[in-house]
């Protein structure tokens, strides 16, 4: 089969893929952190989008099965979850609209390429390469630690979405149980780029002018000075165009400095490492150029930029892990964060290229025999240590109640 | 639960005590409260209604301070006059007022009394508890300090010390949360450890240093623990009242009066600018927009105006800020379309038919929830839905960097009379954080020729609130005065 008919969608290969592919039994562990059904997924929102943006919402299954019965009926272009309830969505209308109201859900982020296309050079809208995916690359080792380090996160769950972005669900049992309020307070923590495109200086994070970095922000400082060079000077070459690196200069406080900066630059070749090298050592010079200056350049240029409603709500719906993207072809598959770098969005399998390999691999094949095998398998992994601190929890809770005896 | 003889007794789901008994023994040992007990004593009917109707009007000025605006300063220093006026402000003990228990009596009493009438609707209890937090702060921040300190060991906030080791370790990032501290200074502030879920609001600001969960909070930050936990037990009191109240509806003589304060609560804000849709003549029409947007519209739509005749694109919530405004302005939904259609004209039919016209629909209520959705207050658009990158929406004032704001105010104003001149008044009211007395003043100056004066703002003073109420102030100043000479306007009469 030639590489184009991989990457072509059809309605046909869409149900292959869901009737001899799709994990259904690994997604159904990681919603329900069990293998007996409970609530977190019998409880559990699915909405649908089939062929000609039909959109349908409010569907709940008592198991996998009856989950997969259902997207092979449908066969949908994608399906998303939503929150777990405090009644089965699809007997909402059944319960006083009080009753019905969104109770655990998965703390989730969305990062999307296209928010970085006032500063990216290599690819606009809808493209990504290798290149651009370093911005991504650094915004999940930022996210990651940070959620990690600072709000204690332990199972976070990475996934491609499939084009030029990724997910991150996170599934301790604090983040599932997160209300609006704290989810919005958490998202503002990690919101540093503000202000719409008329604002320059969009990173205003600081008590008071002169106040340091607050700590919250010590730790993406940290990584993304090691990344800027590599990326924004030699890779992107953000202050190669006239428009590049008058960005740059109105963030430089000292006005004789920009000054003279575009003086030299104007109609010049000069690279983005040159420039960013006579940047500093002007700096040396100025009083009003302060490290301050630098590091907020730093995080404008780098810092991670999230979607900020994704998060904000706990009814917000987002597409399952192991969706087919339907203009690319290529499925949605979790991410090891520690090997983000390494990852290239462009070798991710294809629905085309696994149906091959199973087509392959002769007569009663499944995923297992395909491509798509390491990322279920990490899949798998990830919903093991969510059971493990499960099933901790609910040893620890049952002493507990010896104990008030 | 209120049945027969003159005097109701407030319980909630308390046995029923001997009618004269007082039960609270020194019932009153702090000037403030969380309220975690109910008033288990009686009262009379009189009592019950004034006290609640006393406190609604201090619920009510807090509200409209949220309504106009007014800055953190305003807002305490009108509270507190207002809670004088109606004997709510509690004396401190040190006071020695023979009144003390009369006055604690009263805001116990009140504050359950409308707790009964506003937990009934999710809206009503939000509102509450906004106000009721917003109440107990303004108290907090002028407490007796050791009268607090005693008040609050009172309380278990579940909050433990950071000992001395556990300080040193993270000692930089601690000093860099209070950079104005000096070193002896530091050395005395005590930090708690919470988690991080109790200070939403410190560390939505980063505010706190926080790791693995647990938010380190200085001594001088732990209000905010105490006012989160205030607005949580609140919430969930509220939640319990609602459910316990079906009861209450064997008494005759309490309803109607719970139905009145709860509408008084709604009535004593200034209203949304919901003016319904109706328009001053008639039809609105598509092709209209442009005309009325270079003339009668605030900073904030007639950026998004430009921006969308420029790009012939707005992204999401510029759609929705705009979108709802032209809503109010008047525009019909099938004008509305046609506006949009016409606006976006870079896109295919198929794709405005799928991805636009069904959020228009919505908007207006056609689609969907079917909700009448009012257009955005400055105060919605100053705070909630923060412009993006790349985004147009918001307000100008606030969220434009100063040398763009000058720029866009001189492109789109000046042949309404607003020059160069004007400029360093306006953006040091913007760089004070007061956009919307910049708009205010903005709006003067542009209608000078229709003889607006300065401190007049929309009239009578007001300042602008609401971006519909501009353009309807603008449009309104151009219609011929009443009983003037135009002779079209009264021929239409007859
Ligand atoms: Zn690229």
């Amino acid at each position: 089969m030639a590489l184009d008919s991989d990457n072509e969608v059809t309605p046909e290969v869409m149900l292959a893929f869901y009737r001899l592919l799709y994990p259904f039994h690994s997604l159904f562990t990681w919603l329900n952190q069990g293998q007996i059904p409970t609530k977190l997924f019998t409880q559990r929102e699915f909405a649908f989008t089939l062929a000609g943006d039909v959109y349908l919402r409010y569907h709940s299954f008592m198991s996998a099965e009856e989950l997969k019965k259902q997207v092979l009926a449908f066969n949908p272009t994608r399906f998303e979850i939503g929150p777990m309830y405090s009644a089965r969505p699809k007997d909402r209308k059944t319960v006083r609209p009080s009753a019905f109201t969104p109770l655990l859900r998965e703390l989730v982020f969305d990062i999307d390429m296209t928010d970085y296309d006032a500063i990216r050079t290599c690819c606009s809208s809808a493209d990504i390469c290798a290149r651009c995916w370093a911005f991504i690359a650094a915004a999940v080792r930022v996210l990651d630690t940070t959620l990690r380090e600072q709000f204690g996160f332990r199972h976070m769950l990475w996934v491609y979405s499939g084009r030029r972005g990724i997910h991150l669900w996170i599934s301790d049992a604090d983040a599932l149980e997160l209300t609006d309020e704290q989810r919005r307070a958490l998202v503002a923590s990690l919101t540093v780029i503000e202000g719409g495109k008329d604002m320059h200086k969009k990173v205003n994070v600081r008590f008071t002018k002169q106040s340091p970095l607050p700590p919250a922000l010590w730790g993406a400082r940290e990584t993304l000075n090691d990344r800027f060079g590599e990326l924004i000077l030699r890779n992107q070459d953000c202050f190669a165009s006239q428009e590049g690196w008058e960005a740059l200069l109105r963030l430089v406080s000292d006005g004789g400095i920009a000054e003279t900066l575009r003086e030299e630059w104007t109609g010049s070749k000069i690279s983005s490492i040159d420039k960013w090298l006579r940047l500093r050592e002007l700096a040396k010079g100025s009083k009003s150029l302060t490290s301050a200056v630098f590091e907020d350049i730093l995080l404008q240029y780098t810092y991670p930029r999230i979607d900020a409603e994704v998060s904000k709500h706990r009814n917000h719906l987002l597409k399952a892990p192991f969706c087919v993207h339907p203009k690319t072809g290529r499925v949605c598959v979790p991410v090891d964060p520690s090997r983000i770098d390494e990852f290239d969005p462009v070798k991710v399998p294809t629905v085309g290229q696994l149906l091959r390999e199973l087509n392959e691999a002769g007569e009663g094949a499944d995923w297992q025999k395909t491509s798509l095998k390491p990322y279920v398998d990490l899949f798998d992994q990830h919903t093991k240590g969510i059971m493990n601190e499960v099933r901790l929890a609910k040893m620890k809770a049952s002493a507990n109640d010896v104990q008030d005896w | 639960m209120y049945k027969g003889g003159q005097q109701p007794t407030i319980k909630g789901a308390q046995p029923k005590k001997e009618a004269d008994v007082v039960v609270l023994q020194g019932p009153y040992p702090y000037r403030l409260s969380f309220y975690d007990r109910p008033p288990l004593y009686d009262v009379t009917i009189e009592d019950f209604e004034t006290f609640a109707l006393d406190r609604l009007r201090i619920l009510a000025e807090i509200e409209a301070s949220y309504a106009r605006n007014r800055s953190w300063d305003e807002l305490r220093t009108v509270t507190e006059a207002q809670c004088k006026k109606y004997d709510l402000w509690l004396s401190s003990n040190t006071a020695r007022s023979q009144f003390i228990d009369l006055e604690r009596k009263k805001d116990h009493l009140s504050h359950f009394v409308l707790r009964l009438a506003f937990c009934r609707s999710e809206e009503l209890r939000r509102r509450f508890v906004k106000a009721e937090t917003t109440l107990f702060r303004v108290r907090y921040e002028k407490d007796d300090t050791k009268e607090l300190t005693q008040f609050l060991s009172s309380q278990d906030f579940g909050w433990e010390k950071v000992d001395p080791p556990e300080k040193a370790t993270y000692e930089s990032e601690l000093r860099a949360l209070l950079p104005n501290v000096g070193d002896k200074e530091f050395k005395d502030i005590v930090f708690y450890k919470v988690k991080w879920t109790r200070v939403p609001d410190l560390v939505a600001k980063r505010r706190v240093f926080l790791r693995r969960g647990q938010a380190f909070v200085p001594t001088t930050l732990q209000a905010s623990i105490v006012f989160h936990a205030f607005e949580t037990q609140l919430e969930k009191a509220l939640e319990r009242t609602a459910k316990g109240l079906p009861r209450l509806d064997e008494d005759t003589r309490i309803v109607p009066i719970l139905n009145n304060l709860s509408q008084g609560f709604l009535a004593g804000v200034p209203s949304e600018w919901t003016n319904a849709t109706p328009t001053m003549d008639g039809e609105l029409r598509a092709e209209m927009v442009d005309g009325l947007a270079k003339k009668h519209f605030p900073m904030c739509m007639r950026n998004l105006h430009e921006s969308l005749m420029r790009d012939h694109h707005l992204k999401h919530f510029g759609r929705l800020q705009y979108g709802l405004f032209l809503k109010v302005l008047g525009l019909s939904i099938e004008e509305a379309v046609a506006f949009w259609r016409k606006s976006f004209s870079s896109i295919t039919d198929d794709k405005f038919n799928k991805e636009y016209k069904y959020n228009i629909r919505h908007s207006y209520g056609l689609e969907g929830k079917r909700a009448n959705y009012p257009a955005k207050s400055c105060q919605q658009i100053l705070l909630s839905d923060q412009p993006g990158p790349s985004d147009c929406h918001g307000c100008p004032y606030r969220h434009f960097a100063p040398d763009n704001l000058q720029t866009s105010l001189l492109t789109y104003y000046s042949n309404q009379g607003l020059t160069s001149s004007n400029l360093p008044e306006i953006m040091k009211t913007v760089k004070e954080g007061h956009y919307h007395v910049a708009c205010t003043r903005v709006f003067e100056i542009t209608h000078t020729s229709k003889g607006v004066e300065k401190g007049q703002g929309i009239g009578s003073g007001e300042s602008v609130t609401h971006p519909n109420q501009y353009a309807a102030r603008s449009r309104e100043l151009e219609k011929p005065q009443e009983g003037g000479t135009s002779s079209d306007t009264a021929m239409v009469v007859g």
